[in-house]
């Protein structure tokens, strides 16, 4: 089963371990995985600004790129959602493109999806332990209707205790440029998950989606709090070396 | 109401930090998020009664011409006269014209987001006809120097009891009391007089059912049966997009309404007006006209914002947004707040007038997914988005900025180079702590967050280092 791996720009960026980590949960489910060298981004930043031609420019470009694949995986339920179901509308008008579109969006899945749904895998090769609460980002969960799947493959590990925060499904306030735009309004809603995530009292908050984790690492951190650590799924599910260091 | 939208940036701001107003908004999960939510799992099969809901609301829309042109006909065959307004001052011209052909000097007012749209009250006063809003959140409203609501169906949340009590206390110049019922009665008795004395009800309209003529409100304090049977005239005033085909579709209505609404099963009351009062009646109005208003609903109609004219105003949308839970019905500065609102201020008032609106969202679809009626306002939204990206209503550092990451994101090696000398510096800023404390041309991050250092290499260099 040839995956190809879509890393997103967020991991690219600020957190590549959340890639590798991806990369070890796929072949650890026996995938033979490969990463498109000329991968950018899926174009989320400019369809929800408004920018129509960029985003088409950017989803035929993913198109050249991934449609190649058995499937496509990407450690985001954000970039996944946009190809899944973001992509076609953008080529309504384009019939000999949104037949191709829609076949990659049907191939195309977000990492825990994939991991429990298709991969169906018995176990991962992560030993975290303490305790984790868990945050749904919108997308992965309005979306692709991500929410069992991640804490189906947490509870495959021994030493992880999950404890539920209340509002687990309410915004964190990122929202892309939303965070930039409307900064105060951004900041207090990721105080908002802040407060309901550190009442469990969880040694760490675990999510799908990196831009919902930087902004609740971020306001977590400037609200004083060095300690409870803020991870990608796929870290804890794989075992990454930064969480051993 | 006075158009303030574009000052929704500052408005949102200055209320994070309003303590009361805080205090009020943290009732609508409690009141409305938890009720509808109870009330859902309770019913069964909501999805299928939405898509329901949808199909009954689409079915009107597509035939929109006709189910008005039968409405009127029956409205009319049953004793009542209807007008059309295409504007709001034609509806508020209409409605005085009325008052005044009557010798109208009092108006008792049913709850109606249409007459605040339309700015009824302001034109009944000028005309020198006093309206009373007797619903018990409007009246408080209008007591307190004609305040805006801040929410379409709780149009007070943004108050809190203590509030309620100073300003009684205040108008009334009867002693301070704390006690909501104790406030209910207090208003209640102010009210009553009013109702029995007024010579005109005002009342909006929840449906209009074509198949019989007959305008349906849903009220939860019994004033709009008051307001509409006691006074001899009744004018109900409404969007003409409220039209449904039948009783049939407005009772499957009714079941998702004032559940997606309160989380009730049903009102308190539900009021079906068809006709004045007929010889062998007891109760009614001796007159009852129907204004019909446009005011740019017609346009939506042909346009990519049509969807939203299913809206049933029930409010969910608000109540379940995150964005309009934090900031409260005002900062959105105009009669429809929340997700709605995003959609129906610009599209009425027009794009320039609210610009903000259509991006104060993090785009997460709480609202979709509540929608009595499924409209995707998040899609309407983004579309929003896209025509003031194309007649250029978007700032130019945002424009500027999208073009320059738009343009690299399709160059693979210079977007590869861009990268690699971005975590470079952002590793740098973020020093020994690896946080990020003021971010360069991001205030809007690091002003309340910081933000988490890269690691300094890109996942692209290091996969290209672990493969050789």
């Amino acid at each position: 089963m040839r995956v190809a791996l879509f890393v997103t720009c967020l991991a690219d960026l600020m957190r590549p371990g959340v890639a590798f980590a991806a990369i070890r949960l796929l072949e650890h489910g026996g995938c033979t995985v490969e990463v498109p060298q000329t991968q950018t981004c899926c174009g989320q930043p400019a369809y929800n600004s408004g920018d129509r031609a960029t985003a088409i420019a950017l989803a035929r470009k993913v198109l050249v790129e991934f449609e190649g694949f058995d499937y496509v995986v990407a450690p985001s339920g954000s970039c996944g959602g946009m190809i899944r179901a973001h992509y076609p509308e953008l080529f309504r008008d384009d019939p000999a493109t949104l037949k191709r579109i829609e076949a990659l969006a049907a191939r195309t899945w977000e990492l825990t999806d994939f991991l429990a749904n298709v991969l169906k895998l018995d176990s991962v090769p992560g030993d975290f332990k303490g305790t984790v609460t868990y945050h749904d980002s919108c997308s992965g969960l309005r979306e692709l209707g991500v929410k069992a799947q991640p804490r189906a493959l947490l509870a495959k590990l021994p030493g992880l205790k999950l404890t539920e925060m209340n509002e687990a499904e309410t915004c964190c306030g990122f929202g892309g440029t939303f965070s930039l735009k409307f900064g105060e309004v951004s900041t207090q809603l990721a105080d908002n998950k802040c407060g309901h995530a550190c009442a469990t009292g969880a040694d760490a908050i675990v999510g799908g989606d990196l831009g919902c984790l930087l902004n609740i690492e971020g306001r977590l951190r400037r609200r004083g709090d060095l300690k409870t650590k803020v991870l990608h799924v796929a870290e804890i599910l794989a075992g990454d070396e930064r969480l051993k260091s | 109401m006075e158009l303030r939208s574009n000052e929704f940036k500052t408005r949102a701001a200055a209320n994070l930090g309003d303590e009361k107003l805080q205090r009020g908004l943290g009732l609508i999960k409690v009141k409305a998020v938890v009720n509808r939510a109870n009330a859902v799992a309770e019913f069964g099969d909501f999805e299928t009664l939405r898509e329901v809901g949808k199909a009954i609301r689409d079915r009107a829309l597509a035939d929109l011409d006709l189910y008005l042109e039968r409405f009127e006909r029956e409205a009319v065959a049953r004793g009542a006269v209807v007008h059309w307004a295409e504007n709001a001052s034609e509806a508020c011209r209409i409605v005085v014209d009325i008052a005044r052909e009557n010798g109208v000097r009092t108006v008792a007012k049913a709850k109606s987001m249409v007459s605040e749209e339309v700015g009824l009250n302001d034109a009944l006063i000028e005309a020198g006809i006093e309206p009373i809003e007797t619903d018990l959140g409007e009246y408080i409203l209008q007591i307190n120097d004609a305040e805006p609501p801040s929410h379409i169906v709780m149009p007070v949340i943004h108050k809190t009891a203590e509030d309620v009590a100073d300003l009684f206390h205040a108008k009334h110049g009867t002693p301070r009391k704390t006690d909501p019922a104790a406030l209910t009665r207090e208003a209640r008795e102010i009210l009553r007089p009013k109702f029995l004395s007024a010579d005109m009800g005002v009342s909006g309209a929840n449906f209009l059912i074509a198949e019989t003529g007959s305008t349906l409100i849903v009220t939860n304090e019994g004033n709009g049966r008051l307001c509409t049977t006691l006074p001899r005239l009744h004018v109900a005033i409404t969007g003409i997009e409220k039209v449904v085909a039948t009783l049939e579709d407005a009772s499957t209505l009714l079941r998702l309404l004032p559940r997606s609404a309160t989380g009730q099963a049903i009102t308190n009351y539900v009021s079906l007006h068809t006709g004045p009062k007929r010889l062998e009646e007891s109760d009614g109005p001796q007159q009852f006209h129907i204004v019909l208003v446009d005011n740019g609903r017609s346009k939506l109609l042909a346009g990519e914002m049509r969807e939203m004219l299913r809206c049933i105003r029930c409010g969910a949308c608000m109540n379940h947004c995150p964005v309009y839970q934090a900031v409260g019905g005002h900062a959105y500065g105009w009669v429809y707040p929340g997700p709605m609102g995003n959609i129906l201020t610009p599209s009425y008032v027009g794009l320039e007038n609210a610009i903000a609106l259509p991006n104060a969202a993090t785009m997460c679809n709480q609202c979709g997914v509540v929608c009595p009626v499924k409209i995707p306002l998040p899609d309407l939204m983004r579309k929003l988005r896209e025509e003031q990206m194309e007649r250029g209503l978007k700032p130019w550092p945002e424009r500027l900025g999208l073009a320059l990451w738009g343009w690299a994101a399709q160059q693979p090696a210079l977007y590869a180079l861009g990268t690699r000398i971005a975590v470079r510096f952002m590793k740098w800023l973020g020093g020994r702590e690896k946080l990020i404390h003021r971010l360069p041309l991001a205030s809007g991050w690091s002003d309340g967050r910081d933000f988490p250092a890269p690691e300094g290499q890109t996942f692209r260099e290091l996969y290209k280092e672990r493969r050789q």
